[in-house]
């Protein structure tokens, strides 16, 4: 067996967010040549994806869960991974992804491809080929059990390396006030 | 008619960027689409929230640009002022979109798309990325981790924070900048420039290796839309737009970015989220046009630093006559001369004086109900376009974004591809590598579509003139 099956496998996965909590990821710098070596990244919007594949250890999970194909993939990876790990505030709260929940999706949808396009030939709803937004986004541990949160948005780099180290010893992380906020 | 269809069940597959490709009743391709998935609402939830807080909110658009957003939120502020904003603070904005350039670009080249390019395209896909390129390079991978991290750094000195700083408001910028700041990102400037200049020889290298490739993905004619400056040069913050064709001509030229909607519209589809924007003279579909590194490139008549401008005359001389560079494989060249202007760029903005003023902001009331806000982001041209009322609370917002602008090109490149590669009605393996690397080339900002930024996953569905599903890969 390759020394890299050993490591423990971590997935990163993108739900209804704007990638800024993987980009502070990346934000780990030179932290992430060290990490490389600690770690087998089998799933992750940076990385190769296939299917998210089963035996995770731990997976970060980032954004709301905002339409079905959100719905379908939160329960892959709460079938699949050992921790969840609500990756920054849309996953946390909802965020400003939930912030079009005062709204109803119709609405949401005519405004952006009626309204404000000059050529309508449709708005999108082929769902045989594209998402179908829920009418609420929600919150991660609405819909799946997590393990724990990270806040801010996004996620201070520091706060992620504590997390993943914590992670990689076998605990919980358990976040002091330093890291508690949101935003 | 999803009864009908019989060969698979049409499952979405999370993560993949979806592609169809429909064949006319001979068999031959008639059209492929690049399906996009995401949508946000953002220009309907925009509404009722204040004007001061809308480049803090919108830059939560996209992870990856969020600076860009900042800065033309802000800018689109200016306009509903009516003010100019002070030297100090119009300058250390540009030094800010000129660090999101620098982090962007770093990021599309050495995170993403190096790993294709050195372990191969053939590679392992388990290895084919950042992880698997500090494996086979450490150095080469170091480098680009530390370039992308000086960008970050200039937006963390400036705004406190590297991503979703609330920095720039209308009217200026909250902070001013110091020398304790400015000097330690002058020593480390040798060091990102060298990194710059490697990753234009290392593309270079690349030109050579993989020709077969370049000549036949996203080879097409379209037009080429951006800012330029005053006298024609090379425009990333304040800028009129040019617009040219493929042959080389310009056909629009000082456009004022205020104006941008007499000029491009956008026109939605049943089967994708991304709206898909065009020149309006020439009507949809016809009007398709690229933004970003290839069109900047092609449109400027000069870039204002040395290194970058002998760089930029080679790619000229990439065409043998006055014609535009047409081949999308080029943004990667084009965005890595981007890169080294937008290093060479921050040297001279530090050693300027007036970067370390302390009057940075300009205030006023609402003065008009309308505005708009206008810059380069790194894939291409952004607009913010708000209406407010006396409060300065949002009554309607219209953004035309970057990556939205290449998506008829996007398509257009999917469809060539799958013309030259699909017959009959098969889906050759080799299609699939190549619809990947010709969608790679526009760096698309896939906050605002697939969710997929490295290697992107791909799933393929071959229609008959029936529109019935017959066949169907996944990668
Ligand atoms: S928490 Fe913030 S940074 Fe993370 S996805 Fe949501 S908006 Fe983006």
């Amino acid at each position: 067996m390759s020394e890299s099956n050993q490591k423990p496998k971590v997935a990163t996965v993108w739900l209804g967010g704007c990638s800024g909590c993987h980009m502070s990821f990346l934000d780990l710098d030179e932290r992430l040549i060290e990490l490389a070596d600690k770690i087998e990244l089998v799933y992750s919007p940076i990385a190769d994806i296939k299917t998210f594949p089963e035996n995770v250890d731990i997976t970060l999970v980032e954004g709301a869960v905002t339409n079905d194909e959100n719905e379908e993939m939160a329960h892959r990876i709460r079938k699949h991974s050992k921790y969840v790990l609500s990756f920054g505030d849309c996953a946390t709260t909802g965020n400003v992804t939930a912030m079009r929940n005062r709204f109803g999706t119709g609405e949401l949808i005519d405004r952006a491809y009626k309204e404000l396009a000059d050529i309508c030939n449709a708005v999108p709803n082929d769902h045989t080929l594209i998402a179908q937004l829920r009418t609420q986004a929600i919150p991660l541990h609405h819909l799946i059990r997590v393990d724990a949160f990270l806040h801010g948005c996004p996620p201070a780099p520091d706060e992620i390396w504590f997390a993943m180290n914590e992670f990689l010893q076998g605990r919980i992380p358990i976040f002091n006030t330093q890291f508690l906020r949101y935003g | 008619m999803s009864s009908v269809i019989t060969i698979s069940p049409v499952t979405r597959i999370e993560g993949h960027a979806k592609i169809t490709i429909h064949l006319n009743a001979k068999g031959e391709v008639e059209d492929a689409r690049f399906h996009v998935n995401e949508f946000r609402g953002f220009e309907k939830f925009c509404e009722g929230r204040l004007l001061w807080e809308m480049p803090g909110l919108t830059s939560r658009i996209c992870g990856i640009c969020p600076a860009s957003h900042l800065v033309t939120s802000a800018k689109a502020g200016d306009d509903i002022l009516s003010i100019g904003i002070p030297e100090t603070a119009e300058k250390l904005r540009r030094l800010l979109v000129l660090a999101q350039w620098i982090q962007s670009h770093a990021l599309s080249f050495f995170h993403l798309s190096s790993p294709d390019f050195l372990l191969g395209f053939e590679a392992d896909p388990a290895v084919r990325n950042i992880f698997g390129l500090l494996k086979y390079d450490k150095e080469f991978a170091r480098k680009g981790i530390r370039l992308r991290k000086f960008g970050q750094k200039i937006i963390e000195y400036l705004g406190g924070r590297r991503i979703h700083t609330p920095w720039a408001v209308a009217g200026g910028v909250r902070e001013s900048f110091t020398i304790e700041e400015r000097d330690k990102l002058l020593q480390w400037y040798p060091e990102v420039l060298e990194t710059a200049l490697m990753a234009l020889e290392t593309i270079k290298q690349i030109h050579g290796q993989f020709t077969k490739e370049i000549s036949c993905f996203g080879n097409f004619h379209s037009l080429f839309v951006g800012m330029v400056g005053a006298k024609g040069e090379l425009e990333y913050y304040d800028g009129n737009l040019r617009i040219m064709d493929s042959a080389g001509n310009i056909i629009a030229d000082n456009i004022n970015p205020r104006e941008y909607y007499n000029h491009f519209g956008e026109a939605s589809e049943s089967w994708s989220y991304l709206k898909f924007p065009y020149y309006k003279p020439l009507g949809y579909p016809k009007g398709i046009y690229r933004v970003g590194p290839l069109a900047r490139m092609n449109i400027c008549d000069s870039i204002e630093t040395p290194l970058a401008e002998q760089e930029r005359k080679m790619f000229k001389d990439l065409t043998p006559t006055t014609e535009a560079v047409n081949n999308s494989f080029y943004f990667h060249y084009a965005r890595l001369i981007e890169l080294l202007f937008a290093v060479e760029r921050v040297e001279q903005l530090l050693c300027d004086p007036a970067i370390l003023g302390t009057h940075v902001r300009s205030k006023a009331e609402i003065n008009k109900l309308e505005g708009v806000g206008a810059s380069e982001a790194p894939r291409g041209t952004l607009f913010h376009h708000y209406w407010v009322n006396e409060d300065g609370v949002l009554q309607k917002v219209n953004m035309l974004i970057a990556t939205a602008q290449n998506n008829m090109a996007m398509n257009r490149t999917v469809r060539q591809i799958a013309m030259q590669f699909v017959e009959g009605k098969k889906i050759p393996e080799p299609v699939l590598n190549r619809i990947e690397a010709g969608i790679r080339c526009f760096d698309p900002c896939l906050s605002c579509s697939t969710h997929a930024l490295g290697q992107m996953p791909l799933e393929v569905l071959l229609y008959n003139d029936q529109g019935q599903l017959i066949e169907r890969r996944v990668r």
